[in-house]
């Protein structure tokens, strides 16, 4: 085992992959109740690449993930249950329910959300470090795209920018093989989205995307060159989506034995297997945190349970700084008692 | 006063006249003085654009910015409007106040998705503002052609979140571009290009920030409200002695705000002139007169005594050749003729 990570640090990167997996898996359990109430986005098989990668950050970085990094945010220190209350559309949620799933934002961990345009968070974190550059912060950014999202333009307008102006962005590409149905041979010409760039004029690396000790090494590389000035790096993940699209999808364009070579590249059990081999963990020890998280979820998913939806009339604020911008224009509107 | 559409250099308007104190200013400097008095003021605030820097803009807006307040505040950027808007927000997400020049306003489609779907929704669903500016030259007259000549305003004042401002003097270029600067949401600020050499005021250097979401009186009448805003207020002006000479007294409003816009100044003037008649450089379906018009027939019927009539450029691109333009522009005999047909109600 080759790694820079020290013992305890070891341990926290298994129980944060361990903690994306079986909060996960809570989530599959409630969105079969009907108690998610849009869509469910799985990332198994890709808690490494989330997970490792975001490890890589010191307090104080940026952090904005893609629907997908459960993990990343769970490694930022955001608790599962604000990403249950973000999926069952509670008051208690980071949003308060005005948006569904990863798409929240907690400033104080430099979190910053999604929307569901790919692309656009590439120019925005860019801006985001340009700001703290010129606040004199040394300040880094990570930031995600899937093989889909290579395609839109505001990945090409804002990766060039932030080359251009060297800034401290490391772009994961988190590779897994899928646009919703879309087949990578149907999205680009390139067989390694990391060749890109070159035509940026930036440092592209690849790495095995289900090693979470290799996601590590080269990401915290990556964060540390961009520290020091050197610019922006386009770091990509290979690694597999095992689910469909969303929980609606059976992915039955994809063939099952692809699915059971990759199964056998689980991410976690490689962790695992490389931990207890090397005797960072005993299969005790393994065992011990995951009924740990276990008992956690179920006071996590009590309390997303319990807390209550928000009041309607929540829907009306927050627009403008100004509240009584949207309430104007609300007077003489047949609101129905509200 | 000639028609300003085909009037030919040398042309200016002017509501404070050559009298008075304060320093005879171009719009266009009035948009510079605001830049530059802002960033004087707050080092948060900084440009960036296309040939903003050492070139100063494609109209000299950003002109001796560069050299006042050097490189990382005066930044040239890659000819990519994502990239400029998208950089924008995040500069502002961490608390910067960036004001981004588009080099023509028509560009600003490029920045679509942003705007609409990450600017005007980020404090709604995340709590975060974005106090950013994303300002450039709008609108025809100038033999721009179908795209440099384009008045976007409704695609962002039908985005809730976002503020759209279109100014028509040059006091309130000044005075508005910095009280968006200042506003702590995003604020499409639509410079009227045809305005930049033509309006001048007397200004005071250093003067505040005006108030976003008033409406301006320019002249006060009792026998016909005319709502309008940018450049079409100078036509206004200028079919009123017309109007005057008919006995028809023109209410003149200059909405200044299009969004939120200045829906008690619009009401108030139509309950005591009882007619309303709007006029726009925009295209006219769902331009910013149907909204209008459906608000005044809403909350203001029974003081009505005609239709809400609109006078606006038809439903087609900006034609490039000067009578095409022409034709389709609105202009004070267009103006006229609808006034004095609401007149006979």
């Amino acid at each position: 085992m080759t790694t820079s990570l020290p013992t305890e640090r070891l341990e926290d990167l298994y129980r944060t992959m361990l903690l994306n997996r079986l909060l996960e898996e809570r989530l599959v359990n409630l969105y079969r109740q009907g108690k998610v109430v849009g869509g469910l986005y799985r990332s198994l098989g890709q808690e490494a690449t989330s997970v490792a990668t975001a490890f890589a950050l010191e307090p104080g970085d940026l952090l904005a993930p893609l629907i997908r990094n459960l993990g990343s945010v769970l490694a930022r220190g955001i608790p599962a249950r604000d990403v249950l209350t973000q999926y069952l559309a509670r008051a208690t949620s980071p949003s308060r329910g005005k948006d569904a799933n990863l798409h929240f934002s907690v400033p104080e961990k430099g979190v910053y959300s999604p929307i569901a345009m790919l692309g656009t968070l590439v120019p925005v974190v860019s801006g985001m470090l340009l700001a703290e550059r010129m606040k004199g912060n040394s300040v880094v950014g990570m930031t995600y795209l899937g093989d889909g999202g290579t395609s839109v333009g505001a990945f090409h307008e804002g990766i060039n920018f932030a080359a251009v102006q060297k800034l401290p962005l490391v772009l994961v590409i988190e590779f897994n093989g899928w646009a919703y149905s879309t087949p990578f041979e149907k999205q680009s010409a390139v067989r390694t989205l990391a060749d890109k760039a070159i035509g940026y004029g930036i440092r592209g690396e690849v790495v095995d995307g289900n090693d979470a000790l290799a996601v590590y090494e080269v990401a915290r590389a990556a964060v540390d060159r961009a520290r020091a000035g050197g610019g922006p790096t386009l770091l990509e993940c290979k690694t597999y989506r095992m689910k469909g699209h969303a929980e609606h999808d059976a992915q039955a364009y994809v063939d099952p034995k692809e699915l059971e070579e990759w199964r056998r590249q689980d991410p976690l059990a490689r962790l695992a297997k490389v931990l207890t081999e090397s005797g960072v963990l005993t299969p005790a020890g393994l065992r011990a945190a995951h009924e740990e998280i276990e008992r956690r979820l179920d006071a996590d998913v009590a309390f997303a349970e319990a807390s209550p939806f928000p009041d309607p009339s929540l829907a009306f604020r927050g627009v403008y700084a100004d509240d009584g911008i949207a309430e104007r224009a609300r007077r003489g509107i047949f609101t129905g008692g509200l | 006063m000639a028609d300003p559409r085909v009037a030919r250099g040398g042309v200016t308007f002017t509501l404070t006249g050559g009298e008075g104190p304060g320093v005879e200013t171009t719009y266009l400097d009035a948009v510079r003085q605001a830049l530059f008095e802002e960033m004087e003021r707050d080092e948060r605030v900084f440009v960036l654009g296309e040939d903003v820097g050492a070139y100063g803009g494609a109209f000299k807006a950003t002109e001796g910015l560069l050299e006042r307040f050097g490189p990382a505040r005066v930044l040239d950027t890659p000819l990519a409007e994502e990239a400029i808007v998208g950089a924008a927000i995040g500069a502002a997400m961490r608390g910067l106040r960036p004001v981004a020049e588009m080099q023509f306003i028509d560009f600003i489609s490029r920045a679509f998705d942003l705007l609409t779907n990450f600017a005007a929704k980020n404090r709604y669903r995340t709590g975060i503002g974005v106090p950013m500016v994303v300002r450039g030259p709008s609108g025809a007259g100038v033999h721009g052609g179908p795209y440099h000549s384009q008045s976007p305003e409704m695609y962002f004042v039908k985005t809730p979140g976002l503020k759209v401002v279109a100014p028509a003097t040059a006091a309130d270029a000044r005075s508005l571009l910095k009280a968006s600067i200042r506003d702590d949401d995003p604020v499409i600020f639509l410079e009227h290009k045809f305005l930049y050499r033509r309006v001048r005021d007397r200004l005071i250097p250093g003067e505040d920030a005006g108030t976003l979401g008033q409406a301006a009186v320019r002249r006060t009448g009792a026998g016909l409200t005319i709502v309008t805003y940018g450049a079409m207020l100078w036509t206004a002006l200028e079919a009123a002695p017309a109007l005057e000479v008919d006995g028809i007294s023109p209410e003149i409003l200059d909405l200044r705000t299009l969004m939120p816009w200045d829906e008690d100044t619009v009401l108030t003037s139509v309950k005591k002139t009882g007619k309303c008649l709007i006029l726009h450089e925009d295209t006219r379906t769902a331009g910013l007169g149907a909204e209008i018009a459906a608000t005044v027939s809403e909350k203001a019927f029974e003081w009505l005594d005609g239709p809400i009539l609109r006078v606006t450029a038809p439903d087609t691109p900006v034609p490039y050749s000067p009578p095409l333009e022409e034709a389709f522009l609105p202009n004070a005999k267009t103006l006229l003729a609808a006034a004095r047909q609401l007149a006979r109600y």
